[in-house]
């Protein structure tokens, strides 16, 4: 067999083998999105009840002055956290995220503001490292499948700092960067501020509209320490609706990665095939070529001779 | 007569949902009986306490081990928002009561914060602590 129809072959495996682990990488990413799907809906009444007990609280006008809810003056320090992936292979996920998270900053430099960053998600820690640039805290090792307590204690941290006086490096603002799940074909990286809250109404929220009013409450034990309680937690909540988006998102882009590569190997095989097909077909008319030719030249010599 | 739809739920799953006749949760000023009918109430849960449901159909009270978390009572709707709860059916007794024995002897806040949830887990299992 011919050198270059060798090489062509052992290509043409190695491909082959690409191909099965992309294939296998792709369906695996396509059970998780299920999944992820699936504890993203599971969490929504958690959330939409969260959301109405603020609001309840919010509309009694208890939450007038509440730190949590006030625009701080005091300090320039703004935390941005990002929510990027632990592993790659994900296509644009976290190029995007890291992309958007640059687009905040440099826009709250502009404004006279310093971003301190906080990462979740091995992907990004590693990018800041290889930029060696600063970041306060990071957490990894769940971006696809995250835990409530995940949550709880990014809330807490961002939160505790939150809460920290200006010259003890408190921060103004906090803003997120994390990746929304539109749909299976779409997710997008979009920013969202965090504290000061603005109450977002839950996504749900047309079919709650038929009680339209919310009802006159009393609160157990006194209305401040119910919202002492309860903004935390739904801080907490809106992060953990955000690693819930960001892990669906993950998976849905490194299923869409997965399967162009498989497509491509597949496409790069057949093209390869042909290739190797024609230098099998030029080898085969070569030795003929040559047979014939020698034949020829025997019985040329042979009948000179007689 | 007027039934309560409950919900429990965490911020992970809904952990049970459906019909009752009384729900009682303990708030920090004591423990709370909600029968259908009741005014609005929005009232914090005690970290490491035990909700029970008393099932519209007659079946057996469920009780769950609940840790932080409030929840509110408005039209008949009781929701109980835990952010860790857990229903006695679904605990482990032996592993329980062996986190019990272990955090009984400690001493400090964040002990009395543990032997709390642990005596809830042990209560919402239907043993006497």
């Amino acid at each position: 067999m011919g050198a270059q129809l060798r090489t062509i072959r052992r290509r043409i495996a190695t491909t082959k083998s690409m191909a099965k682990i992309t294939r296998a990488q792709e369906l695996i990413a396509s059970s998780r999105i299920v999944k992820a799907q699936q504890r993203v809906r599971e969490s929504g009444p958690y959330a939409r009840q969260i959301t109405r007990a603020i609001s309840a609280l919010v509309s009694h006008n208890v939450g007038v002055g509440h730190p949590l809810l006030t625009e701080r003056t005091d300090s320039n320090r703004v935390a941005v956290l990002l929510i990027t992936s632990d592993r790659g292979f994900a296509g644009g996920y976290n190029a995007n995220v890291i992309r958007e998270a640059e687009g905040l900053m440099t826009l709250l430099r502009e404004q006279g503001k310093e971003p301190v960053p906080y990462i979740v998600g091995r992907k990004g820690v590693g990018w800041y490292r290889f930029r060696e640039r600063e970041f306060a805290a990071e957490w990894t090792g769940f971006s696809d499948k995250p835990r409530f307590q995940h949550a709880e204690a990014i809330g807490r941290t961002l939160v505790g700092e939150f809460e920290k006086p200006a010259d003890e490096g408190g921060v103004a603002e906090i803003h997120v960067v994390y990746t929304e799940f539109m749909s299976m074909l779409t997710q997008t990286a979009q920013v969202r501020r965090l504290l000061p809250l603005e109450i977002e109404e839950a996504e749900e929220a047309p079919s709650e509209q038929s009680d339209g009013v919310l009802p006159a409450y009393e609160f157990e034990p006194s209305a401040e320490t119910v919202l002492d309680a309860l903004l935390p937690n739904y801080i907490e909540s809106r992060i953990w609706h955000m690693l819930l988006q960001s892990a669906a998102s993950e998976h849905a882009q490194r299923r869409r990665a997965m399967k162009s590569a498989t497509d491509n190997a597949n496409d790069v095989i057949e093209n390869l095939t042909r290739v190797a097909n024609q230098a099998r077909q030029a080898e085969i008319t070569q030795e003929i070529s040559e047979i014939v030719g020698g034949a020829n030249a025997l019985a040329e010599s042979s009948a000179g001779s007689e | 007569m007027a039934k309560l739809h409950v919900e429990l739920v965490s911020p992970e799953r809904e952990i049970w949902a459906g019909e009752a006749d009384m729900v009682v949760a303990k708030t920090i000023e004591g423990e709370m009986g909600i029968l259908p009918g009741h005014a609005p109430v929005l009232g914090l849960l005690v970290d490491g306490s035990v909700v029970r449901i008393k099932p519209a159909d007659e079946s057996e009270i469920i009780s769950a081990m609940v840790s932080g978390g409030f929840f509110s009572v408005a039209s008949n709707e009781v929701s109980v928002l835990a952010e860790y709860a857990e229903l006695g059916g679904e605990i482990d007794l032996d592993a329980a009561r062996e986190e019990y024995e272990r955090v009984s002897g400690l001493e400090g806040e964040d002990a009395a914060l543990a032997q709390r949830r642990a005596r809830a887990r042990l209560r919402a299992a239907g043993q006497e602590v």
